[in-house]
This record gives C-alpha cells, structure tokens and sequence, in this order.
C-alpha cells in the first residue's frame, strides 16, 4: 500500500535525535497552524517511538516513516529515497509512510551543496551513502534488541520486512514490538552495508508514493494550501527589471466587488480579494505608473551586442591539456560559434506563496527546492530570528530550478505584513513567465583541428552569466563558475591538447538562474553540435567518428553503441529526414541518445522517433529512470523548437503559452529508452534527458538537411526550401 | 445565491455570475483539485466536464452553466471512463510532478467515454490542449490505451 499520508511534519521528534545529529541543537516547540485542507498531524507518539537518525522513526505498531530531505517535483526522488532507506532497513515496504522534511540544514543538508536543496540532478548520488547507512543503522540496532532480550549472539538473527528472526529458535519479533528499547542502544557509527546482489527493493520498478493523490485531487500543491479567514493576492511587479512603483491609483481596483485591499510595495502592486477572481479584475483595474528605471530601454539587440562582445576576451582557464596553439596549427583547422537564448521555466503550477504575519512571527506556506533559504531570507526581510519563521513544504508543481530561489515567499512575507490574517499570493501566468530568473544567454566559440581523422585540438570558450557567483559564491572562485563549465571541463573524447576558458558576462537588467540541465546545457549542445561538423569535415559517420576517440570513456561508448543499434542507426530514411546522436557524460551518467525527425519544405521540424541508451549506474528504481529521460528529452526539444524569452524596451516580450510555446502530445513521437545494466554507484538522471534533446535533433536537421543551425530555437526560415518558408 | 450541481450534488454559493467556474471552484468551494495553469484557456491544467464534454473552466462563467451537471476531478472516479482512467494513470505509472494531470485525466475521461477504441488521431485530437511541463505524453497515450483496452 502507497501512502503519503500524513504529508506534514511534527517537530518535535526532532527532540528525539541521537547519534550527535542533534548536538548543540535548541529546539523550541512551535505548534505551527495546519492548512485546513493539510492532513492532520499524527498524535505525538513519541514515547516509544524509535528515531536513531533524522530520516527514520518507527512507532510502536511498526508504523515506519521516513522523511525526505529532498524534494519530490516530479522526478520521483520520494520513492527512490524510501527504497533505499527500507533497503538497509529491511523495513516492511508495504508500512511505509513519508514526510517532507522541516528547514534544517543540519540534519538534512544535502551532502553535495551543505544546505538543504533539491537540485542538480545529484538527490540519489548525494544521499546514496548517508541513507543506506542510516537505514543499516537502525536496522542492526534492531536487531542488537532483539538479540539481547533473547539472550542470543544479533549475528545469529536476521532481518526482513520489519521482523527481526532468530532462525536456530524460530522466535521472531516485529520492529514496532523492538521500538521503544531499540532507543537505548548506541547508534554504529559504520553498520556493514548490504552487497548490492542482496538487494530486495533497489532496481526494482516499484510504484510511487506519490501518485495516487494526484489522480483524485487529493494532492495538495502549496497553490493549494486553504487556511481558515484566508484572503487571496495577485501581483503586478515592474514591467521592466529593477523599475519602481511611481504612483497608483487604485480606485477602480477597489470598486471591485470582492476586492478588500491594495498594497503598494517599492516594486510591486498586490490587489487582495475574497478569491482570485476578485484580486485578478482588481489587478487590471489598478491604473500604475512605473519609474521604469536604467533598463527602460533595454532590448535583446543590445544584450547579444555585448555578450558578444565579452566573447571576445581571453577568458578563465578552467582546463589545460597538452599544448592548444601548437595543436591548432596543425591539420585542418575548423571554427564555429554558437549561441542559447534566454528561457523561461514555466513550472505548470505558476509562482505562489501563502503567508502569515504576526506579532510572533511568520508562517509560510509553499513548495519549494530550497526550503531553509526560504526561512532564512523571509526572516532576514522581515526581522526576524530564523525560528519564527515556520515553512510548510508541499510537493511541487514542477521546480526546473525556479524554485531554488526565494523571491516568491519574500513577497508574499511583505504583503501578509500589511495584512491581517493569512493571505495566498499566485502568480498570473503572465507574471510567471515576464519576471522569472531566465536561463542565461550563452555565446560559445570553439577551434579544433583534424589529424587522421580524429580532433587534434579543441579551443573552447564559453561566455555567459555566472549564477553560481549569486546563488552559492563559494562555487564562484577566480572568476571561474564550475557550473557554466560543466561538461566541457570533462568533455569524453581523447583529444591531446585541450583548453576551456570561461568569460562572466552579465546580461544588464535580466535576472539568471539555474534551468533544468544547467551549465551542461549549454556545453554539451556546443560541443555535440560541433562535433557533427568536424565529423562531415572528416568524412566519417557521426557515430564512427565519435567512437574512435572514447577509448577513455568505455561506459559512454557501450552506451553509443546500444544506442547505434536500437535506433536503426544507418538504415534508410525518407528525403529530408535525418538521424542525429548526442553522446554526454553530465551528472555522473552516461547517455547516448539518437533523434529521428523531418524538415518539411517550409522549414518546419517534425520528430519521428527517440531513441535513448543509458549507464546510470546502479538504477535504484528503474521505471522512475525511463520516465526522468522520456521528460527530460520533451523538456530539452520543447526549448529547442519553441523555447526563446526576448526583452524589447525592458520587458519581456512573452506572456503565456499561446506565445511562449510548449511540445504538445501530437508532436510527440514514441521515445526509447534503454538501461544498461550496472553496479557502479548510480548517477544521475532528471536533467540528462534536457541536455540531449538539442544536440541530438539539431544533428538530425543537420543530417537532414545539410544545413548547420548554430543557434536555438531551430531557425525555420533557414531551413525552408527556398520560396516555401 | 448561486446553486450548482457539481459531481452530483447541489452547492450554493455567493459569487458574481462572470466569475469563472475554476475560482469558484478552487477559492470558494475550496475544491482545489482543479488547477489554475493559463487563465487563457491554453493548458487545459482547468478542464472539468461539463454535461461530460471537456470544458476549460478557467474562461467559463459560472452563469453559463445552469442546471448542467458540472463534473471535477474529485468526482470522475465515479464514471466508468474516469475510473478506467485514473486505474491504468498508475498501472503505467503516468505521472511526474502531477500539477496537469487533473485536467489530463478530465480531458482522457471524456475521449474514452465518447470514443471506446480511440486511434492515435483521436488521441492527439482529444489530448492536445492539455500541456504537459514534465512531458509525460508517451505514456498518457499509453494510458488511454490501455484505458480503451479494458472496457
């Protein structure tokens, strides 16, 4: 039986902590207001409950739940985090229940980033090894019990499904029944882990905790979230980034039936109403003049203009092989520039926040990546000590990187200042698409030169913003960003002399942020791109020319090859319609993935077939692996085809789905994916898919056609038969 | 006072007639199993069935609706096609973040109980007005397959 019943948390089992996680921790009791339509809060069973670690507690009836230090946004983290944990644990699957974890980045800091964030496709990888020890843990605890009240050596008894067994007596006792006395053993410190041929629920495609909730309705999203006497906001933040509210006049807004209230903040107007509808008339009765600011004039041409301009610079060298100029002499030499625009994310559940201020504090309730950044930047905006500020966390609509930041929870924190009770802040879709933090700009510049058919030399250089000098500084060191880096610093092939240098270039008056696929992105659609062309320029197959230089790299080359095979690499195809591959080893995983599509004669691109082959280590749940890439690839060849956010007098020119466009079922060919089984320690997989997607189709439209698109979105009219576009 | 018969029984309500039958069902009702995705009728996350044919209820004002029967996704388990639906949803394991999947499964219902072995076009037809972000449509067509197949 799936359950995420009771998805809420009680903090006070936090008292409970051992094993030092709980060290120097104060904890003060907050009895936090529950949403009305949250499920209740279990009864405190803490007396006889058994919590050798922050992620596990079993109560007296067997009762096991486990709490998830990483958020679940679709990529089905939830159910991978339980199984490993009631892997080591042996727990009884079937008695599993989850809970989102509360703001603590000590004990539920992601190992990776030392703060509690979902992100970077690294949930498994990151917690592989703490939650396999936390449940091996508990788990020889329980059985150290059981031992003692049988007086028996624990290496004679065994553990399954939450019963411990002694086998030579036959006596058995049940985890709930060991509960209360497990507490009094010391936690192990390296509790031996299971050989991974024991294992009875990893790389099993086992069903997900979340899913039957969400196809009833009975999911609660934090848009969802109803308090009792609770009002409902919409917001109008400055057209034009970093603009200022000049004046308002709000008479017309407060004629509107339903509408109770305005509030005027530095940079946004909020209308608040008895409903949405209400606040939403109101929003569009406001009559705002903006002092719009250094940006007013601000346009796309302007922001290529200058990156450009950057890409000129020598850059930071982030990597150094061999000898680059000498290289570059020799053989043919090849250049090629290439350039990403600037996306949106659109998370199909738009921006929101619920919030309440009072005399004691704040309440906050939302679904977000990064759970205890928002406690801390709503406490710092609205002075506060960090523990009066309580967040509920929700599952999330999508997160794609938009919910690593704070900004929606610090606004709806302002606006519930000046409000008497709770007060649920949603963002139009217009709002959501014209003032998100865009995936960056990129402007990429690669040289390489051919000898014998194989890249000799590889010049590489990419220009864009740097978000990790925001959002993490201690990843921005010497001017260097590692995630703008990222797969090209550890490009797969054999190439003897190799540099990668990195210009910052920060886009005026546009705000970045992290997008599904990162840096790689970027990298690894340059990369692959430009690999077609030298392969052209060499006169060999795509395929055979990428495999004679992964000598280094056998995982990405058994992947290349199952992908070769299952694709039909090589066999005949209809005129103007073409295969292209992209081979990537980004988040520790090793991919290999072709696209089959047409190029009508008026230049519109249509998908056929996907095929993708992947080595991502150990898959810990094997359906979730096949779902993230099916998506992932959707996502990345939705950006490729469609995905573009430009800037004309400040603003942003999109608004919503009818201009700002997204892959559709009837566009939407069958995918394949392949799992090449593995016991390495597992990868990661979220954000592969969107990283393939570009390159493997822009291949194909190259293989196609002919023509080399350099930049994304795909260029119709270039592609056009001429007179057809 | 507004009444409306929604999966089966009467609410009343006070609100304007204008306003959009999402709202009321999301803000006033409390219902929130409908989503708000678009408010332009553009991503179907809002259908709900109205008299059984899927309607975007982000755009549909709520004294349009008079005495038809107004159908949620709370409520469409209790058809034939909605429970066939929502069955073979998780047989297929359909779902990622699930935020558009109320008004996939609203949209999937209404195909499979007016078209009993939909083809791939009756399939692209029903189902293209509702975006997916997570890009879950290989198995939604999967789905309404096997969905088809048990009936």
């Amino acid at each position: 039986m799936r359950t995420l019943d009771n998805l809420t948390y009680s903090a006070s089992r936090r008292g409970l902590l051992k094993g030092g996680l709980a060290a120097g921790f104060v904890f003060t009791f907050h009895l936090p207001l529950r949403a009305a339509n949250e499920p209740e809060q279990s009864a405190d069973t803490t007396a006889g409950q058994f919590a050798p670690n922050a992620f596990i507690r079993i109560d007296h009836s067997g009762k096991t739940t486990l709490v998830m230090p990483q958020v679940e946004m679709g990529q089905g983290v939830y159910t991978a985090i339980a199984m490993i944990l009631a892997e080591e644990l042996d727990a009884d699957y079937a008695k599993v229940a989850l809970e989102h974890a509360p703001p603590d980045d000590k004990l539920y800091g992601n190992p990776i980033f030392g703060i509690q964030v979902t992100g970077n496709s690294n949930s498994v990888r990151a917690f592989w090894k703490p939650l396999r020890t936390a449940g091996a843990a508990a788990r020889a605890m329980l059985v150290q019990v059981a031992a003692q009240q049988w007086q028996v050596d624990p290496a004679s008894c065994s553990a399954s499904s939450g019963v411990v067994s002694h086998g030579a007596s036959g006596r058995m006792l049940g985890y709930g029944d060991l509960a209360n006395a497990a507490n009094s053993v010391p936690v192990p410190t390296n509790p031996p882990l299971k050989d991974p041929k024991d294992f009875t629920l990893i790389g099993k495609p086992l069903k997900r905790f979340d899913t039957p909730n969400k196809t009833d309705g009975k999911v609660v999203y934090g848009i969802d979230a109803m308090l009792p006497g609770m009002k409902f906001a919409t917001i109008a933040a400055s057209p034009v980034f970093g603009g200022k509210v000049a004046h308002v006049d709000d008479s017309a807004a407060k004629a509107v039936p339903g509408v109770r209230q305005v509030v005027v903040l530095d940079e946004l107007v909020a209308v608040v109403g008895d409903h949405m509808w209400a606040a939403k008339q109101g929003l569009d009765a406001l009559v705002i003049t903006w002092n719009e600011g250094p940006n007013a004039q601000l346009s796309s041409a302007d922001i290529w203009d200058a990156l450009r301009a950057a890409s000129k610079k020598d850059g930071v060298v982030a990597k150094n092989i061999g000898d680059v100029t000498k290289g570059l002499a020799q053989g043919d030499r090849m250049d090629g520039e290439y350039e990403l625009p600037f996306l949106a994310h659109a998370t199909m559940e738009p921006m929101n926040c619920t919030a309440q201020v009072t005399p004691d504090g704040c309440e906050i309730w939302i679904g977000t990546q990064v759970i205890t950044r928002v406690q801390s930047t709503v406490a710092e905006v609205l002075g506060l000590p960090v523990d009066k500020v309580t967040v509920h966390n929700h599952l999330l609509g999508g997160g794609f990187g938009r919910r690593l930041e704070p900004d929606m929870a610090v606004s709806a924190a302002r606006i519930a200042k000046q409000i008497d009770g709770p007060v649920k802040v949603v963002w139009t879709r217009e709002e959501d698409i014209q003032h998100d933090v865009y995936r960056p700009v990129y402007h990429d510049t690669i040289s390489a030169s051919l000898v014998d058919g194989k890249i000799a030399a590889w010049k590489y250089r990419v220009t864009g913003s740097s978000i990790m000098a925001r959002w993490l500084p201690p990843a921005f060191q010497g001017g260097l960003d590692i995630d703008a880096v990222d797969s090209a610093v550890d490009m797969p092939y054999d190439i003897p002399n190799r540099t990668v240098e990195y210009v910052r270039a920060e886009p005026p008056g546009v705000p970045t942020g992290f997008w599904r696929g990162v840096g790689p992105n970027n990298n690894i659609f340059a990369t692959e791109c430009f690999m077609d062309e030298l392969a052209r320029k060499a006169g060999k197959d795509p395929i055979d020319f990428r495999r004679s230089m992964l000598t280094g790299n056998p995982r990405l080359k058994a992947a290349l090859d199952l992908v070769a095979d299952k694709s039909g690499w090589g066999q005949p195809l209809p005129p103007r319609a073409g295969r292209g591959v992209c081979v990537q080893p980004s988040f520790a995983s090793f991919i290999a993935t072709v696209v089959e599509a047409e190029v009508d004669e008026h230049g519109e691109v249509h998908l056929r077939r996907i095929t993708s082959a992947v080595d991502t280590g150990i898959a810990v749940n094997p359906d979730t692996i096949v779902a993230q890439l099916q998506g992932g690839l959707i996502f990345g060849l939705t950006a490729a085809l469609y995905g573009e956010i430009t800037i004309a007098n400040g603003r942003v020119q999109q608004s919503n789905f009818n201009n700002y466009r997204m892959l559709r079922i009837d566009e939407v060919p069958q995918i394949d994916v392949h799992i090449i089984k593995s016991g390495e320690d597992p990868g990661g997989i979220g954000e592969t898919g969107v990283t393939a997607g570009p390159p493997a189709l822009r291949n194909a439209i190259y293989a196609a056609t002919g023509i080399a698109l350099r930049r994304l979105p795909i260029d119709r009219k270039a592609l056009a038969v001429s007179g057809k576009a | 006072m507004t009444t409306l018969k929604i999966n089966g029984e009467d609410k009343s309500f006070d609100a304007p007639d204008d306003m959009p039958l999402l709202w009321v069902l999301r803000d006033v009702l409390g219902m929130t199993g409908t989503k708000f995705g678009c408010g332009i009728a553009q991503c179907g996350a809002c259908t709900v069935h109205i008299d059984g044919n899927p309607v975007r209820s982000c755009l549909l004002p709520i004294g349009s609706i008079g005495d038809k029967a107004v159908t949620t996704i709370e409520g469409i388990g209790k058809t034939d096609a909605g429970a066939k639906v929502q069955k073979a949803w998780l047989d297929l394991e359909v779902i990622q973040c699930g935020y558009c999947q109320s008004g996939q499964i609203m949209s999937a219902a209404a195909l499979l109980a007016n078209t009993a072995n939909p083809d791939d076009s009756d399939i692209d037809a029903a189902m293209a007005g509702n975006i997916c972000r997570c890009g879950t449509y290989v198995r939604i067509r999967e789905a309404i397959k096997r969905a088809a197949g048990e009936a």
